[in-house]
């Protein structure tokens, strides 16, 4: 059958609109969409080794939750990341929320200080973890070292083999790694408040305090949108910096065990003791994914709503 | 205007308030760069220098320990495998990005709307919970244990975000110029390619920064992926070196160095255009 001239042409216009979009569609199809969905599935079988087994229902996801061996695990885990998220969003998004502020005043060598607290940001966390983990050495890290030049030597500890410290050492560590982040998202946002809203202010006799709560704090309210939900879904997919410094189990004693190291050792075993479970793993991956899908949506929701209202 | 604000009687922004600005920038650069200065100069010692004098400045002139790292060590391997996967994944997500992106921006469709949602999904999830999967997917493939696990993955975790990046960039396009080429009766690909691309430069430039980082610096995939030495990548063969030589400290610092160079070379000669593409997403 003769196709008309029109009909040729949005015959071709259509395939030419395929052919652009289809290879993409079909990549995320198959390498993020069809993963995401079959980690669903993969919760609900019971696994040996590589090879799936028959259906167990919410066997592993009570096993995750309630089990009395993966439990206390997980939930120790859990409240570690939760720790880290509050530390963080004091430490690294709050204090590049102040860097931010220093720097939109463009004082002198704004510049040299804007390029250098965005240098470790680049970096790979691999790096910055073993650097830190040598700084930190017990006999001849630099930490200490310094500590003992100064003559306080009462403080010098092993950051990392001290179970009151290493939590904290690690989360610092972080926060040295991306504080350049917030603080340039930051500086970006204060950068787009209209300039004569901050010198009427001034202008006015508000004080530097009123000025940041009243005036700034709102106004960059879209920029605390997207670094706290981005610093939520970081923290509960915390891995790398614990896994470099401290070591897949957490140590010492599971203070510093976070949920990305319960689930890689879960499912694809620890160096000591190869045994991985599949369908254990793909459960946790569930339940932290929902956690995190459920959570991060409400928490960019509320962040949102409070946006319009300033 | 500075003079002007602080003569003001009404202003409470003391001299004070300025320097001690300036103290507490200072000191935190200082913090964010001395770590790093640590590092490059003890690769330059031995390791008793290392530990007697840490602070003290080297011989400058003492290389053994990056001669060591490059000659004797599988860092070169680790170096290579990383451009390529770096590089590899880097054009696939230009390419398959600036097509999507094209397309949903230039053309009316009626399923534009449902692929920007299905982009958009794969811009939110984390596609690290779905590595069991991903890993029994590569597996069956044939793809697990060589590079091109890691470059599908990164594709895919990528595409997302230069969709959009080139989607935005490319709607905000004037459609006179598109018009025009069309009365003169060239071809949509030709449009496309002869008249549209040449403009889109500045965001595939910020689509290839924003992805090359992170995928450069990546460690959890090729920890899942990759087990033959000579196909890790430097991130993941960084574990491998520090676990041989962990007594050693001067080669410990070379190897760190070594790794941080290429990254930290490349944002200083391009520092705008670094700080521009990682923040990308979160700044509109």
């Amino acid at each position: 059958m003769p196709v008309s001239p029109k009909q040729a042409r949005t015959l071709k216009h259509r395939s030419w609109v395929a052919f652009l979009v289809i290879p993409s569609i079909v990549f995320m199809s198959l390498f993020v969409v069809y993963p995401i969905l079959s980690a669903f599935a993969y919760a609900f079988y019971d696994w040996q080794g590589l090879a799936r087994g028959e259906f167990v229902g919410l066997k592993n996801f009570r096993e995750v939750l309630f089990g009395a061996t993966m439990a206390p695990v997980v939930w120790n885990a859990f409240l570690h990341n939760v720790y880290a998220l509050i530390a963080l969003m004091i430490v690294q998004n709050g204090g590049g929320f102040f860097l931010a502020w220093l720097l939109y005043k463009e004082p002198f060598g704004f510049r040299f200080h804007r390029v250098a607290v965005f240098v470790p940001v680049v970096l790979s966390t691999i790096i910055v973890g073993f650097l830190w983990k040598l700084f930190l050495n017990p006999n001849f890290g630099v930490i200490n070292q310094a500590l003992y030049s100064l003559g306080l030597d009462a403080l010098a500890k092993p950051w990392l083999g001290d179970s009151s410290t290493a939590l904290g050492a690690l989360i610092l560590a972080n926060a040295w790694h991306f504080v350049g982040f917030p603080t340039l998202v930051y500086l970006a946002g204060m950068q787009r408040i209209p300039p004569e809203i901050i010198e009427a202010a001034r202008l006015d006799g508000t004080s530097e305090w009123q000025l940041l709560k009243n005036i700034v704090w709102p106004l960059v309210a879209p920029s605390t949108t997207i670094l706290f939900t981005l610093l939520f879904i970081g923290a509960f997919n915390w891995f790398e910096i614990p896994y470099v410094m401290v070591g897949l189990d957490g140590s010492p004693f599971g203070t510093t065990d976070v949920l990305g190291l319960v689930f890689y050792r879960t499912a694809f075993g620890n160096q000591s003791a190869s045994i991985q479970n599949f369908g254990l793993g793909s459960a946790l991956a569930t339940l932290l994914f929902l956690f995190i899908v459920v959570f991060a949506s409400m928490l960019t929701l509320w962040l949102r709503r409070r946006e319009i209202q300033f | 205007m500075t003079a002007l604000t602080s003569q003001a009687p009404a202003s409470r922004q003391p001299i004070s308030f300025a320097l001690l600005a300036q103290v507490i920038l200072i000191a935190n650069s200082f913090i964010m760069l001395y770590p790093v200065v640590v590092m490059v100069l003890s690769a330059f010692k031995t390791t008793g220098e290392i530990f007697e004098h840490p602070f003290a400045l080297p011989d400058f002139t003492q290389v053994g320990n990056f001669a060591k790292v490059l000659g004797e060590t599988a860092m070169p391997t680790y170096f290579v495998n990383s451009i390529l996967v770096t590089g590899t994944s880097i054009v696939l997500i230009l390419v398959l990005g600036t097509m999507a992106g094209y397309a949903v921006a230039r053309y009316e469709s009626r399923t534009n709307t449902f692929i920007l949602l299905f982009f958009l999904a794969g811009l939110m999830l984390p596609l690290k919970l779905a590595v069991i999967p991903l890993f029994i997917l590569l597996r069956d493939l044939g793809l697990l244990d060589s590079r091109w696990s890691l470059i599908v993955t990164y594709t895919a975790i990528g595409l997302p975000s230069a969709v959009f990046i080139m989607a935005g960039f490319l709607r905000s396009l004037p459609s006179e110029l598109e018009d025009a080429a069309r009365i003169d009766g060239a071809s949509e690909p030709r449009i496309m390619w002869s008249v549209m691309l040449p403009l889109a430069r500045p965001p595939m430039a910020i689509a290839a920064i924003q992805n090359a980082v992170p995928i450069w610096n990546d460690f959890f995939f090729p920890l899942v992926f990759i087990q033959t030495d000579a196909r890790k990548t430097l991130p993941q063969g960084l574990t491998t070196f520090m676990g041989e030589y962990t007594t050693d400290w001067g080669m410990l610092f070379a190897g760190l160095t070594i790794a941080a160079a290429p990254i930290t070379l490349l944002y200083i000669a391009l520092s705008r255009q670094f700080i521009q593409g990682m923040t990308a997403g979160a700044v509109k």
